[in-house]
Parts: C-alpha cells; structure tokens; sequence
C-alpha cells in the first residue's frame, strides 16, 4: 500500500508542476521556455503529462490503497490473495512507466483523451491499459476477499465499508471495458502498424464510455468517506444506512449510460442519443442530491454532540481549524457544490452550446477532480499515512492552512477558467501564443486562473513537505486507525436488495446495452475509418 | 425502510427540480429550436477535395439574405478562413475535417461544433448584429492548434 501511495505522489507532483505553467499561461506569463532542454517550448507535452498522470495515475493509485484498506477493515481480514496485491502494484507501475516514457520523448503528445487520428506510440496505449487492468486485479481481490468473509458469515449483511467498496469496484470494471477495448483492439494494433486506419468516431465515443463513469470511479471513493468515515471523524453517526448504500448502488445503472454528454456537438451520432444520455445525466444527480442531505445530517449530528447550537450556528462547532482531515472534506463539499451547478449547466445541451471545449469546461471539472476529489484524498491521507507509517502526523497546523489554501485556490482558479470559458476562450490551447488570444478583454480572469494556480502550487508544495515530515521525520507513535461511523437510523428493516450486488450489475448491462449499443453499432458499421497523423 | 421525514421532503423536491430543469431542456430544444449536431453525411477525408460541395470550399449565396459557407478543416487553419456576409444573412455552414478531430467556435454565437474526419457538420446561425466574429479551432490538433482561427465579417 504505502508502495501505491509513493507512485501516487510521484505522479501527482510530476502533473502538478505542468498544472502551474498552465495557469500561467492564462494570465499570459509563457515559461516554457525554461523548461529543460528537449521539453522547451512544448506546452503539449506538457498537457498531456498533466491529464495523464493527475487524471488517469494520480487518483487511481490513491484510490486503490484506499479501497484495499476499507476492505480490510470492514471485513476484519487480510486480502485474500498476498500475490495478487503485489501483481496489481507491478502491473501498475509498468503502467506508469510504459505510458510516460513515450509521452516525454514527444512520441505521445496526444492529451490524456488521445482522440484518434491523432496518432501515438503504441507502447502508450499499452501502458493505459496496463493501469486499467492493475485496477482489474485489486478488484478481484477485494471481491475474493468478500467472498471468504460471506462464507464464513452467510446470514451476516456486508458492512457498509466493505459493500460501497464492492459496489464502486463493479461500476469500475463494467465502465472500463470501453477504454480497454479502444486501446488493446483498435488503437494499439492500429498504431503498431498491424491495421492501417482507424474509425475515429468509434474510438472517441469508447472512450467516453469509459471516460464519464471514470469521474464517478474517482468520486465514490470520497463518497465512502463522507458516508462512513466522516461522521466518526466529527464525533457523529452516519444519518441513515439504508440511503447510503441506495446511493452507491443507484451509480450502478446510471454512472455508465451518460457518456454521450460529452459528444452533445459531435456530427455522426444521432440527437435523439444524446437526449437519452442527457436524460440519465440528469437521473445520476439524483443520488448526489440524497448525498448533500445524509452527509451534512450525520455531521450536522456530530456538531450538535460536540456543543452545537441553533438553526445554523452548529456549523461553528466544526473543526474547521484544527482538524485538517475534516476540514479538508467540508471544503471539498463546499466546491463539490458548486461544481455539480455547473455540471447540470454543461449537462443542459442547449446550454452547452454556449460553453462546450471552451475554458469554462476544465473549470468544471477542476472543481470536482482537483477540488472535491483532490482535497477529500489529501484530507483522508492525514490519517491514512499516519495509519499505514505509524508515525504520528508531523505539523497539523501546516495541514490545516494546506487543505484551506487548496480550496480557495480552486475556487479561484476555476471562477476565472468558468469567466474566460463564457468569454468563448477555447480549452486546451496555448494561449500565451495564440494570435486572437485578447488579454485584455479576459485580463481579470486570466489572473484569477494564473494566480489560483500558484496557491495549488503553495498548496501542494506544503502537502508533500508535512507528508514528508510525517513518514521520515516525525517521532511520535501513530493512534490513527480506520474511521468508521455508526448508523443513527438503523437499517433494521432494510430491503435485501440493498445488500445485493448482482442484481444491480445486471440492471446495469441491461441499461447500458440499450443506450451504448445500437449507436455504437452504427458507428462502427456506417462510419469510414481514416488514416492515423502525428501532428506535433 | 424506515426514510426520516425530512430526508423524504428533500428526496422529493430533488427529484421534482431534476424533471423540471430537464424539462426547461426539452422545452429550449423543442419549443425554441436550438439544435442539435446530429448525423448529417459521411465522406472519406482522403476523397473530399474531390466530393461536392467540398471541391469547392467558399461562400456562396444560395437565396435573400441566405448564404452557404463551405469550410474545409485541417492542420492548422480553415479554409476559407474570411468570410464577409451583409448584416442579417443567415449562414448555413457545411464543414469537415481532411486530418484529424478539429472544433469550430464562433466567438458570441451558439455555433460550436466538432469536425471530425468522415463525417460532415452542419450549423446555421443568422447574424443580426454587424461586427467581426472571430471563429477558433476548440480541439486540440496539434503542435499549431492555437493558431487556427479565421474571422466572419458581418456588414451593415
């Protein structure tokens, strides 16, 4: 585990130093330049380093020490298979290694979406799809593992740790197939030479079948603190276990047949495909809505156990400045919030027109991944690094003003990404050297983007030292373990469907075979497939 | 399943403001119009300097105040990448893609599509106010993609 934790710093750090240059770059401040020399000048590159390691490495290798651990400790037993743990770290770090090499030797420049034709070294579709299936083999695990523990306790309900873990481990394999199935049978042999054109409209929307639910394969794991390791940490029980696990098994059937959501603009897939997926993107807010009332009940309990008082004061009793673990968590509520707002603003396709692929998108999704996701992993590691070090953590106060300065950074940063989207700046460009780009006009924005991404810089900066200090330098024992909350409302007479995972993974098929696979057929079988270009 | 009393009143207006969020989309969709990019053509890239209308790219009047805009997209620029129209024209653009994935924004419109190799996009829009609409490439197309832009002159 700790093993997984130092690849997932090593990845975050090495994306997060691209993320700086790149707020720069939109208050036109171009450093690359100074980058060393093969990478001078390739704001690309750069790019493509960012997407891949924070969005694809970064969260998955925090997310598997993580779900290995609740495993662990709802099911109060080792992983089933000691092997299988470690094939999942090597096939992982392969993963890593496969994938970026390429991409710095400029063999790759294809962003963490590589949308063919853009054409890049097969061995980077080979590395993603090493990351993929060393999420596969953890899956496994957990599952083998839950199947001892169920054996030996057949009348027994699954505790929730251990059943939300299970739930977002299936979500996960289902949604992956689209992507392992892009790069293994049509992107790698086409890239590899063995094929010699690619139909582009397919591999795009495989990905996005993959690349939606991926949001709720990073986000669930937060969820499974909030709900069950939250409320213990604020000194409060979980409001009602029953909706908990409704809520994980409702991202089932809905994470997956969304995806076209993205695709609202593209030609080649009909509209009345994108008013389903539209239609389900709007059914899977629901379960986040029943999250906002169960998570903010249970710590709502634990401030009024702690000494709060009145309609609203009780928020007061929180410890927002000397628990960095909760506070880090509350914050990433906060602009969670604010990010599911504009999430149902991208979801309303008529309005989406107005703010596809500009700025306004990874404003969006800054605020969910680096804002809620982010924060929620860095607040959870104040306990879990502690946990797996046995080191007590070093300079809680550091931590504290870290998770603060991580949220208002993101706040900031993505108000002025959110501004300079409206005023129609395209994404993924480099701004500092585009010739229509007009700072004048975008001159605050720019400025909240650039100087929102040097306080994430800070931010990060003091993550990594009080991470750091903790596992090398601190001396004190660790007390830390597990946080597990108790339900208040007892699920006493919950139905048996709530603590069944297979009919839900059925249901799941089922709907994700109506709404993914008479597009995906047409596409595949109507629409040309065209030769591959390296264009950078 | 015993559901708190408050849970169950937030559980219901959640799901009472989905519907109606989803059905202020239906209505700007069907009630106002605004459309949606759907499957238009298909071409093959490597034979659309060849096919009509794309042998030709150009604006061209096709009625009063109605015009067709041919745009051929590739790496890194529009062709055309000007185009002049009097004020209140209503432009009816016929766009693909002869390399890779390219997006097409012009700047205060809802014109936003993507442009794909094989397949053809299509958007309509009407330009009411007189000025410059500057339009830009929105998907990354590589190593020049920040440079591919053009601009729509609309005339008094």
């Amino acid at each position: 585990m700790n093993a997984f934790l130092v690849m997932c710093l090593f990845t975050f750090f090495l994306g997060g130093i691209f993320g700086t240059l790149q707020s720069l770059d939109k208050m036109q401040v171009d450093w690359y330049n100074f980058l060393p020399g093969p990478l001078r000048g390739l704001y690309y590159l750069g790019l493509t380093v960012h997407g891949v390691t924070l969005a694809l490495m970064f969260v998955t290798f925090f997310i598997i020490p993580l779900l290995n651990l609740a495993v662990v400790h709802a099911l109060k037993r080792p992983l089933k298979s000691r092997g299988l743990a470690q094939w999942s770290f090597w096939i992982s770090l392969a993963g890593l290694v496969t994938t970026l090499v390429p991409v710095f030797m400029n063999q790759a420049t294809v962003l963490w979406t590589f949308y063919a034709p853009l054409k890049a070294h097969p061995l980077f579709y080979t590395g993603l799809a090493f990351i993929v299936i060393g999420t596969w083999t953890t899956a496994l695990n957990a599952y083998l593992t839950w199947r001892d523990w169920k054996r030996e306790h057949p009348d027994e309900r699954t505790p929730l740790q251990a059943f939300a873990t299970l739930a977002t481990w299936a979500m996960w394999v289902i949604a992956s197939v689209g992507i392992a199935v892009s790069a293994l049978y049509y992107l790698w042999p086409w890239s590899a030479g063995i094929t010699d054109s690619i139909n582009p409209l397919l591999t795009r929307s495989l990905y996005w079948f993959t690349g939606h639910p991926l949001v709720y394969f990073w986000l669930l794991p937060a969820y499974l603190s909030w709900y069950t390791m939250l409320p213990a940490q604020v000194g409060g029980r979980l409001f009602s276990e029953s909706l908990a696990r409704l809520v994980f098994l409702l991202f089932l059937p809905l994470a997956i047949p969304t995806g076209f959501h993205h695709m609202y603009t593209d030609p080649g897939v009909h509209a009345n495909t994108k008013l389903v997926h539209a239609v389900l993107t709007f059914a899977v807010i629901f379960p986040s809505l029943i999250t906002a009332f169960t998570v903010l009940a249970s710590v709502e309990e634990g401030a009024r156990r702690n000494g709060g008082k009145g309609l609203l004061a009780w928020v007061l009793a929180l410890p927002w400045l000397s628990n960095p673990s909760v506070a880090g968590q509350l914050l990433a509520m906060l602009v969670f919030a604010m990010g599911g707002i504009t999430g149902l603003i991208n979801a309303t396709f008529t309005m989406n027109l107005i703010v596809h692929n500009t700025l306004w998108v990874p404003g969006h999704f800054h605020t969910q991944v680096a804002g809620a996701v982010t924060l929620t992993f860095m607040a959870i590691s104040y306990w879990m690094v502690p946990l797996l070090t046995g080191r007590a953590l070093w300079g809680r106060k550091w931590a504290v003003i870290q998770v603060w300065l991580w949220a208002f950074g993101t706040m900031i940063m993505a108000r002025g990404m959110h501004w300079m989207g409206i005023a129609g700046v395209p994404r993924r460009t480099f701004l500092s050297r585009a010739p229509y780009a007009n700072f004048e006009e975008w001159e605050i924005a720019g400025l909240l983007v650039g100087w929102g991404g040097v306080i994430l810089t800070v931010s990060a900066l003091v993550w990594g030292v009080v991470l750091f200090m903790t596992a090398f330098v601190s001396k004190a024992p660790a007390k830390e373990e597990v946080p597990e909350a108790k339900p208040l409302i007892e699920a006493e007479t919950m139905p048996a469907l709530l603590d069944r995972i297979t009919p839900w993974v059925v249901a799941t098929l089922v709907l994700v075979a109506i709404a993914w696979l008479p597009p995906l057929y047409q596409i595949a079988v109507a629409h040309p497939s065209v030769r591959g270009w390296v264009l950078w | 399943m015993h559901i708190d009393r408050y849970e169950r009143i937030w559980i219901i207006i959640s799901a009472l403001v989905l519907a109606a969020l989803f059905g202020v989309l239906l209505y700007s969709y069907y009630g106002q119009g605004i459309h949606l990019e759907t499957n238009v053509a298909q071409l093959h890239p490597a034979e659309a300097h060849a096919t009509a209308p794309f042998d030709n790219p150009g604006l061209r009047q096709v009625g009063p105040k109605e015009y067709e805009a041919v745009m051929i997209a590739q790496a890194w620029a529009f062709n055309p990448r000007e185009i002049s129209v009097p004020v209140g024209s209503t432009v009816n653009f016929t766009m693909t893609s002869v390399d890779v994935i390219h997006g097409f924004k012009i700047q205060g419109t809802t014109v936003n599509r993507m442009v794909i190799p094989g397949q053809v996009t299509r958007a309509r829009y009407t330009f009411t106010k007189p000025g410059e609409y500057l339009f830009v490439c929105h998907e990354y197309c590589g190593a020049g993609h920040h440079v591919m832009s053009g601009v729509i002159h609309v005339e008094e």
